[in-house]
């Protein structure tokens, strides 16, 4: 994994020397909170609903061991004991007092880490396929192009100001793990007659008016990459709307512009930067992809592994949902579900955390990773190793054995902290577990992704759920529109709303008529709820949603 | 003028965020800050909430982004009218964290 070189560092240290100044004026008084609050939100502090929140970055979802325990000392000396993990793979404190966060931000630097551009008008936090260097079906690393990204964007003087905020995802696999069509650049790790390079998808993204990404070129050769994505960024920059915050993202501006016009002027932008790019950056990419050698993988037997399977029900319900293939023999990836029913999702204590850092040390090369799905991934685990790790990871309370099914929701957090919220969104993911964990269906739902948002802006990618939640305010109470139908997959699709929404009493039993419904209609077990859903259409939920219900109220 | 506007004004309080600890907090009647709602200064007269605004306003020191919240009279104080302004006053769901806890 990479390391801060000297200048990364420096770097880091001095803006959090520059922000500890700040922060000192802003409590003398010699700054106004208009002046400040552009400076916090530079090193990604917020003003919530009850706090502040800091949301620190974790660079393509990857730490190891150290890191994950001083997230858990932050989160203990300065919090309240716990950090919730987010769709875009960072880490964000609820708690944390204006005066320490300056020390907060100096012991991330402790182990290489920072807030810096998880916030305002730049180039955020670059994100990847959180089974990045493990994945059977990968064809390469992600990683090191995620980092030689962060750091071209980081600071880059060209692009302090976007019209808006702008989101890059990499995917190093055919099958998307990293929702990269709904990102403001996607890029995809394609091979050309044995030439690896990227296939750029632009102008996706969720929120107030949601896009699938638009192939903007089929394939960039790596030394082309950085001049390529400066010139569309720098394109956007000039063409941007600045005049009206809901139109200013770029894919308002490819979709006014069309692709072709975007994809000319991108193309005569990256003729002319083209030259000024030396080569400098490839010796650093060069760098940088040996920094992301993959772990010396051991041969061991994996008979235990099998005994165990066949001795340990639960435990092999664990496995069945929660491993995912790995690339080398013998070897898993395990993801640990931090979506217990009836829990927040993607909240973790700080003694979890150090579970998860003791765990990754002693069985998984000292990787662990963070998914868009609010979950942590342990990449590097051998089979014969995952009785005795599953062991610890119930002695944690962190084997739930539900990934991929229904009560394993992404959700944002909602008016529960958020103050551009408009209805809470944890309380119903929370309800939505713990019933359908009561009624014991969620296996035999099976394949099943329920994404919930607290408002229109989307962080809880709900249009890309299976079923997605959309929590709103209406005439002053809270109100939940469902869509069907959305994959946030390499089959990308928009769910589409069902109708009228639903009230927070109403919400879960619209939700449970939904599961029927989908029983009932379903070819077999083997046919998964989005499946079904792209066979039947809308019409069989429609009724289940509204005219069954108006049939009751009429009674 | 203000007789009629006043008719038609709902009740207010001066609400937002305390500087150093974030938490939500009150103006009072007695030109300090509560972080109970109970205790914050009902208004009920539109040019008064202005002004007592404005007087926020000029505390950058204390308050972050102050404005005027709806609330009713309640029997022992302002309750608040939109469940933003509930969540507000309580803290998070969740957990029992916030002012429900009793803390900020």
């Amino acid at each position: 994994m990479y390391s801060y070189s000297e200048f990364d560092a420096a770097f880091v240290a001095e803006r959090n020397r520059q922000f500890r100044q700040q922060v000192e004026r802003r409590l003398s008084g010699a700054l106004t909170e208009e002046e400040f609050k552009p400076l916090r939100l530079m090193n990604g502090l917020y003003l919530q609903l009850h706090a502040y929140m800091l949301r620190v970055a974790i660079p393509y979802g990857t730490l190891d061991s150290r890191q994950m325990r001083q997230l858990a000392m932050i989160a203990e000396r300065w919090d309240k004991g716990y950090g919730h993990f987010t769709t875009r793979q960072n880490i964000q404190y609820n708690w944390p007092k204006l005066r320490d966060v300056p020390d907060i931000l100096d012991a991330l630097a402790e182990v290489e880490m920072h807030a810096i551009q998880t916030s305002g008008n730049t180039i955020r936090n670059v994100t990847a396929d959180h089974f990045a260097g493990a994945a059977a079906d990968e064809l390469a690393d992600p990683r090191p192009v995620a980092e030689l990204i962060r750091q071209w964007s980081t600071d880059h003087p060209e692009f302090q100001f976007l019209p808006r905020k702008f989101k890059i995802a990499v995917t190093g696999s055919p099958n998307d793990r990293a929702v990269t069509m709904a990102h403001d650049i996607g890029l995809q790790i394609v091979s050309r007659e044995g030439e690896i390079g990227y296939r750029v998808i632009v102008g996706g993204g969720l929120g107030r008016t949601p896009m699938l990404g638009k192939v903007l070129r089929e394939f960039v050769p790596q030394a082309d990459l950085l001049p390529y994505l400066e010139a569309t960024v720098s394109v956007w920059n000039l063409l941007g709307r600045r005049d009206n915050k809901y139109k200013s993202r770029i894919k308002i501006t490819v979709h006014e512009h069309g692709i072709e016009d975007i994809r000319a002027r991108v193309e005569e932008r990256f003729n002319l930067i083209r030259p000024s790019f030396g080569g400098v950056d490839q010796a650093l990419f060069e760098q940088i992809r040996a920094a992301f050698a993959p772990p010396a993988f051991r041969t061991r037997s994996s008979e235990g592994y099998h005994a165990a399977r066949a001795a340990d029900p639960v435990f092999r319900a664990w496995c069945d949902t929660n491993l995912a293939a790995h690339r080398a023999p013998g070897y898993a990836i395990v993801q640990i579900s931090l979506k217990a029913h009836g829990a927040t999702p993607g909240d973790a204590s700080a003694a979890q955390m150090r579970a998860m850092a003791d765990l990754a040390e002693r069985y998984g090369h000292d990787a662990l990773r963070i998914s868009h799905e609010q979950n942590v991934i342990l990449p590097h685990v051998h089979e014969a190793d995952l009785p005795a790790l599953h062991e610890e990871l119930r002695r944690h309370g962190l084997a739930t054995a539900n990934i991929g099914l229904i009560s394993e929701i992404i959700a944002c957090p909602g008016m529960d902290y958020c103050t551009l919220a408009t209805a809470r969104s944890i309380p119903i993911a929370q309800q939505i577990a713990t019933r359908f964990d009561e009624l014991r269906l969620e296996h035999e739902i099976g394949d099943l992704k329920i994404k919930i948002s607290g408002c229109i802006n989307a962080c809880g990618h709900h249009h890309v759920g299976h079923i997605g939640i959309l929590g709103l305010d209406r005439a002053g109470a809270e109100n939940y529109q469902i869509t069907l139908g959305g994959d946030h997959t390499q089959d990308a699709a928009l769910g589409q709303r069902t109708g009228p929404g639903f009230s927070a009493e109403e919400i879960i039993p619209a939700i449970e008529r939904i599961i029927h419904t989908y029983l009932a209609h379903r070819t077999g077990p083997e046919e998964s709820f989005v499946s079904a859903f792209r066979r039947t259409g809308m019409a069989p939920f429609k009724h289940a949603l509204y005219e069954v219900e108006h049939a009751h109220a009429a009674e | 003028m203000p007789r009629d506007s006043s008719r038609e004004f709902t009740p207010k309080v001066v609400t937002g965020n305390a500087l150093i600890e974030g938490d939500v907090i009150y103006l009072t009647a007695a030109d300090d800050w509560t972080r109970d709602l109970a205790r914050a200064e009902l208004l009920t007269d539109e040019a008064t909430a202005r002004l007592r605004l404005m007087m926020a306003e000029g505390q950058p020191d204390i308050v972050v982004g102050p404005y005027l919240a709806e609330v009713a009279q309640g029997a022992d104080g302002p309750r608040p009218v939109h469940f933003r302004e509930a969540f507000r006053s309580t803290g998070p769901s969740n957990y029992f964290h916030g002012k429900q806890a009793g803390g900020a």
